[in-house]
């Protein structure tokens, strides 16, 4: 493993797997009476959000609280950062403060990017989901539940992947972390909603939803991101919902065994019917479950070994 | 020391890979390739899994209540062994599991990050229960510390006790088997190497010369 989580691209099919296995490991711990490690005792994690997030602060804090690691929480919301301190400096602080790894979710595309290689700061640096780039560790968690529902590998598996691609950065993190697993990954989306260059993606993508069902094992939707939409890119809500929203029918043209996934939040009745969501093959409770545990596997691996050799790349 | 030739390399053979020694080498002339001498052959190693099993149920005052942990890798073989003969000795099954310390260790920090192996603790818990952990090789009793801390996050055994297949010294905590299969006084600089049927295909206890910072254990 490298010594940061930037991007799903980052992760070789060994460490891909090595970080699925051990969090099946990991799962276990759930069903103990003690469901605490010692592992990361002593060692400091800096949760620092400068966009909202529920599941994925909570996830990666429960994560590094059960593997016994102090967690600091830093949003930007009642911070200095909204009397205009820098990125710069908010990093200087945590340094000072001995962060060994630092979970950053911003609204810029590349902040990771510039924690990790700024020289600001020496820990480990997590990308929580940074603007509309990537959010690997979200990819991650839903290549574990897949493989965890289709025959405990995505190897093969055709996953479609629908809705807002252009503004997702769980979207883009899937498509690498699958492709580097092996799966055939779909994307459908209207054509405005597909990013420039999509061609060179490793996937295939269309426009016709009720084409791509059949052949899925697993159909994971996105949320439409209005907050990040400054233009129309499709005529109305009820439109979107009629053309690419996973209602009764639809669900209806998938294979017996497939899975439904969704990131969360979702917009019951727009991207999913709420009959959907709550169905029994859709496993979308279970992705935020699972997430803890990918969670700790990532930080027991970035954080629990010696300290790599330092390879900037 | 009878050498089986199978293994044996040619003579004029310079070794290719370094990181795996070759297997028994008998009166080897070269001194690279790291010397190994068999300590235990495969009927050695039964008669000792018999012989602790036995132990095991004279201690305990027969097998209720007993449970088998094995430490990965090798000692979860050696568990299910001792599981089978104890099971055999007084009719009534025994349990065994898997016990992984690797989140214990006090040495994480020194080495890379490395993989989780899988714990199985077998249906009815540890609570109450005579846990007996099963390791191949007892060395600076590292591992045991950490073992027992890995118990004590799954509950409370009544008793812990611990057997090993080969006690071969050097202990840093104060720790001691209560079942040895063979004591084997080392050197620091050698290596005791456990095969067992399940993860190697063959079953010895050999010593080698361990390289320079390398694999003891």
């Amino acid at each position: 493993m490298k010594r940061h989580l930037l991007s799903a691209a980052d992760l070789s099919r060994d460490d891909a797997l090595l970080v699925l296995d051990t969090a099946d490991e990991l799962a276990q711990l759930a069903n103990r009476p003690i469901k605490k490690l010692p592992t990361l005792r002593g060692r400091t994690v800096v949760n620092l959000f400068f966009e909202d997030s529920t599941r994925t602060r909570i996830s990666f804090e429960a994560a590094a609280k059960r593997l016994s690691a102090d967690v600091i929480n830093f949003s930007a919301k009642g911070s200095s950062v909204s009397k205009g301190e820098s990125l710069k400096d908010t990093a200087l602080t945590l340094e000072a403060m001995g962060a060994d790894a630092v979970v950053v979710r911003h609204g810029s595309s590349g902040a990771p990017h510039r924690l990790a290689y700024s020289g600001w700061i020496r820990g480990s640096v997590l990308n929580a989901g940074d603007g509309t780039h990537e959010h690997p560790t979200q990819a991650l968690l839903d290549a574990f539940t897949m493989r965890r529902h289709l025959g405990g590998s995505v190897d093969g598996r055709r996953i479609t992947i629908v809705g807002d691609v252009l503004h997702s950065r769980v979207a883009r993190s899937n498509v690498l972390l699958l492709a580097t697993l092996g799966a055939e990954v779909a994307l459908v989306a209207p054509p405005t909603l597909l990013p420039v260059g999509v061609h060179g993606w490793p996937c295939s993508y269309s426009y016709d939803l009720d084409a791509a069902l059949p052949k899925s094992d697993a159909v994971m939707m996105l949320r439409v991101q209005r907050e990040r939409m400054q233009a129309a890119y499709f005529p109305s809500a009820r439109e979107y919902s009629r053309r690419y929203g996973l209602d009764a029918r639809r669900f209806g043209l998938l294979p017996e065994h497939a899975i439904v996934m969704h990131p969360g939040p979702m917009n019951r009745g727009m991207e999913i019917a709420a009959e959907v969501a709550d169905s029994d093959r859709s496993v979308i409770v279970e992705q935020v479950t699972n997430g803890v545990s990918v969670r700790m596997a990532v930080l027991y691996l970035l954080l629990g070994g010696r300290e790599p050799v330092e390879v900037n790349a | 020391m009878p050498a089986s030739s199978q293994e044996r390399l040619p003579a004029a053979t310079p070794p290719t890979a370094p990181a795996r020694p070759p297997g028994i080498v008998g009166g080897s002339e070269s001194a690279d390739p790291p010397v190994a001498r068999e300590v235990l052959e495969a009927t050695d190693i039964v008669r000792a899994l018999t012989r602790i099993g036995h132990e095991i149920v004279e201690r305990n005052k027969g097998a209720d209540d007993l449970v088998l942990l094995g430490i990965p890798t090798r000692g979860v073989a050696l568990a299910r062994r001792l599981a089978d003969g104890i099971t055999a000795i007084e009719g009534t099954r025994v349990r065994a599991g898997a016990l992984d310390v690797t989140m214990y260790r006090d040495d994480l920090r020194l080495r890379p990050a490395r993989s989780l192996q899988h714990t199985e603790v077998p249906a009815g818990g540890i609570d109450d229960k005579i846990v007996v952990l099963v390791d191949d090789v007892l060395f600076s009793g590292r591992t045991v510390r950490a073992a027992l801390d890995a118990l004590n996050d799954l509950g409370r055994p009544r008793a812990v006790q611990l057997a090993v297949l080969v006690d071969r010294g050097h202990r840093e905590l104060p720790i001691r088997a209560d079942f040895v299969g063979r004591n084997l006084p080392t050197s620091m600089s050698e290596a005791v190497r456990v095969l067992l049927t399940e993860v190697d295909g063959t079953d010895a206890v050999r010593i080698e010369q361990a390289r320079k910072g390398g694999l003891a254990r």
